[in-house]
């Protein structure tokens, strides 16, 4: 200990927590209503991790908010519940299929029906009927071009829209979160992390995760060059062929959209191996991306994640 | 490697932030494109995303710049809007660039980027040298008080890979910097972005050069010292009171070191109300902790119970910040909607306090490509850098910038369109 007390130097992990506790702080100082976006997925439950540690010990000081698309993998579900009890949070889980009765969603036609998109009306209705004015979001600029461009205090108007063109610049770590009535702020904490960092801090951290991201067996069948798991959630087409394969997921959305890797990778060492020679970024297995060159950016703009 | 052996690396690295500028046609993009390719830290999905939008757009070479613009404006009109971040590591560090483009908000830009960078690149092209646009962006890092500069001289392949031409650009910047007061640091490296020379490996085109190529050179810099681990300051962020069985009487004050040292037992001052204690304990998730220092975030517990809230400062009786309702500033204006308005006020936000703000006097501005003060003229718009003086509602606690880059900066924001509007620099 003694030979390090006087060196200051903070590893880049340490640094990148550092920076994320102080944007959850922050967050519950400049805001009267957030909220944290779980899905389940890795950023989320690293972001739910650094939000236990940045109020310790304290509880939370505001809820993790669940948009259910109803396609999820179970795993995620029981995942979820286990995670959220440990914690001693408070769940609120806005269900897709309320939106599609109410008449305020419709149902994607075709053979390839996603409620991806639409989950983007759930997630308003929710921020709006529960009032929240912050949404916490594990958002990472690395993951995908458009959020390269994010801020780590994203404005939202009063339709939830966001304005990548007009953005408050943010300076040294002084965060502009004021707003008028009506509008909110998307906050993302992990900013500054790759996914080799999230793996890094998972190992580091001991996080215990899915068991969707560790190599299992599966059935899975190809469509647009994507594993996509075999589920009531999909139709398959006349040539897709159901295949049983060794597999394990690098990003975890709805089952209709997210493809699995080939993997034999049953610890954080080897995951950790494998996304350091990976060829292929995360998202690279997300249909929803595939859409257009700008599929994200269009989302982002409407009020999506 | 291990897998062990990978991981335990990866743990032991740290973390440089640099920012780059350069004129429309330096080359940036190119530079980042290459360091991001040849440290391989693009993917096959992106290069091929890349290469089908070069051909579309009927680039002739594939376009690295595409990697950096994700925008659908910015690919459709070949331009950056923003500040764009970029994240690459090798086995020793974990790297953020702040990519600023030019255009009309350049200064704005940079001066985002740059706020949070540990160092500069600027980027010459070595047929031009030194010209109004490099005094800028060493200005506008100088203003900013980034410690290290790396002066890339590119396109060396177009001057014969000439020592002549390096050393001449070498001195003219060199001349220049002299006149700046923070610019110390400066390595100055002969490079060709479109071929490679010197970016990742050394090059064999430039025998007479003998120092490092740039990866090399962002790889070792040390950066330790950056942080200022003299003055102890630190803002109180948000006040923890968990109102469980287990911790009824818990009060632990939440925040990020700014400043200094803290160990538990340290004689301390909180300010505004200048209330003494000592420090109880320092607590993280994991447990007590022996001390905390920049940029640590960590949460304090003290002796007394004092009201303390959120903009409140903890420092050491020997060593207090500044207490004041006064302050001169340089600043750079932001909107491109609204001017600077004498008598004008604004929110100011510092640390983790806001007050109001009202301009007092402006003094001058600067013209950032000859360094002289504009007097005549002092309406500041859209990428105007100037002294001013402020008074605000309340005391801030701070230092100077040149001191302190967390306690000694701020920001100006509109009371009506609550747009950031303002960077500044406390004198």
């Amino acid at each position: 200990m003694d030979s390090q007390i006087h060196s200051y130097q903070v590893n880049h992990l340490k640094q990148l927590e550092s920076e994320a506790i102080f944007i959850l702080r922050e967050t519950a100082a400049q805001f009267d209503k957030p909220a944290l976006l779980f899905s389940g997925g890795k950023d989320s439950i690293v972001m739910a991790h650094l939000a236990r540690k940045a109020f310790h010990p304290a509880r939370l000081p505001f809820p993790l908010l669940h948009i259910d698309t109803g396609h999820n993998f179970p795993e995620t579900l029981t995942y979820r519940d286990e995670f959220v009890a440990d914690l001693k949070a408070r769940l609120i889980v806005a269900l897709v299929q309320d939106s599609i009765d109410r008449g305020t969603a419709r149902e994607e036609k075709g053979p390839n029906p996603s409620r991806n998109a639409i989950q983007t009306v759930t997630l308003l209705e929710a921020i709006e009927s529960n009032q929240f004015d912050a949404c916490l979001g594990g958002g990472r600029r690395d993951e995908e071009k458009a959020r390269a461009k994010e801020r780590f205090f994203s404005h939202r108007d009063d339709f939830g829209q966001w304005d990548p063109k007009n953005q408050r610049p943010e300076l040294w770590n002084i965060f502009n979160g004021r707003k008028h009535h009506g509008e909110h702020f998307r906050v993302f904490p992990l900013s500054n992390w790759t996914e080799m960092d999230v793996w890094q801090y998972i190992k580091a951290e001991k996080i215990p995760l899915p068991n969707l991201y560790f190599t299992h067996e599966r059935v899975v069948f190809k469509r647009a060059g994507a594993w996509l798991a075999v589920s009531e959630f999909v139709t398959l087409g006349e040539d897709e062929e159901p295949l049983k394969k060794t597999v394990r997921f690098r990003t975890i959305g709805d089952m209709t959209c997210t493809g699995a890797v080939e993997s034999e990778a049953s610890t954080l060492d080897e995951i950790i191996q494998e996304v350091a020679t990976a060829r292929q970024t995360e998202r690279g297995t997300r249909a929803d991306d595939k859409r257009s060159e700008t599929a994200m950016e269009d989302r982002k703009k409407e009020g999506y994640f | 490697m291990s897998d062990e052996n990978i991981t335990a690396g990866y743990l032991d690295m740290d973390l440089l932030r640099f920012t780059t500028a350069g004129s429309v046609d330096d080359g940036k993009s190119t530079l980042i494109g290459r360091l991001l390719y040849d440290s391989k830290n693009t993917f096959e999905d992106q290069m091929e995303a890349v290469e089908r939008s070069s051909k579309q757009r009927g680039d002739e070479n594939i376009n690295l710049a595409l990697l950096t613009d994700g925008l659908r404006a910015e690919r459709e009109q070949g331009i950056t809007i923003d500040v764009a971040y970029r994240y690459f590591a090798t086995p020793k560090r974990k790297f953020i660039i702040a990519d600023t483009p030019g255009h009309i908000q350049y200064t704005r830009n940079m001066v985002t980027g740059a706020s949070t960078a540990n160092l500069a690149i600027i980027l010459v092209d070595a047929r031009l040298g030194v010209i109004e646009q490099t005094c800028r962006h060493a200005f506008i890092a100088d203003l900013l008080r980034i410690r290290h500069i790396v002066l890339a001289v590119n396109k060396m392949d177009l001057v014969e890979y000439s020592q002549e031409a390096f050393d001449k650009i070498v001195d003219e910047f060199k001349r220049f910097a002299s006149r700046l007061d923070n610019l110390v640091d400066i390595t100055a490296i002969p490079i060709s972005a479109l071929h490679g020379d010197n970016v990742v490996t050394k090059s064999d085109k430039m025998p007479w050069y003998h120092g490092p190529d740039l990866l090399y050179h962002l790889e070792t810099v040390y950066i330790g010292s950056d942080h200022n681990h003299v003055d102890p300051r630190f803002p109180v962020q948000w006040v923890i009171r968990p109102h469980s069985d287990e911790h009824h009487d818990y009060r632990g004050y939440a925040g990020r070191v700014a400043g200094g040292v803290f160990k538990p037992g340290d004689d301390v001052v909180i300010q505004p109300s200048g209330f003494a204690t000592k420090i109880k304990s320092i607590d993280s998730f994991e447990g007590p902790v022996e001390e905390a220092f920049a940029p640590l975030s960590v949460t304090v517990t003290l002796e007394d119970e004092i009201d303390i809230s959120r903009g409140d400062m903890i420092a050491k009786p020997n060593n207090q910040p500044h207490k004041s309702q006064e302050i001169d500033a340089m600043i750079c204006w932001f909107s491109d909607k609204t001017k600077l308005a004498l008598r004008g006020k604004y929110f100011l936000r510092h640390t983790t306090r806001e007050v109001k703000a009202i301009v007092e006097e402006v003094r001058y501005k600067v013209n950032i490509n000859t360094l002289h003060k504009i007097e005549d003229d002092l309406e500041f718009s859209l990428n105007d850098i100037g002294r001013i003086s402020l008074r605000t509602s309340a005391p801030l606690l701070y230092d100077s910038y040149r001191r302190n880059r967390i306690t000694g900066s701020f920001i100006l924001i509109d009371q009506h369109t609550n747009e950031t509007v303002a960077a500044g620099m406390i004198v």
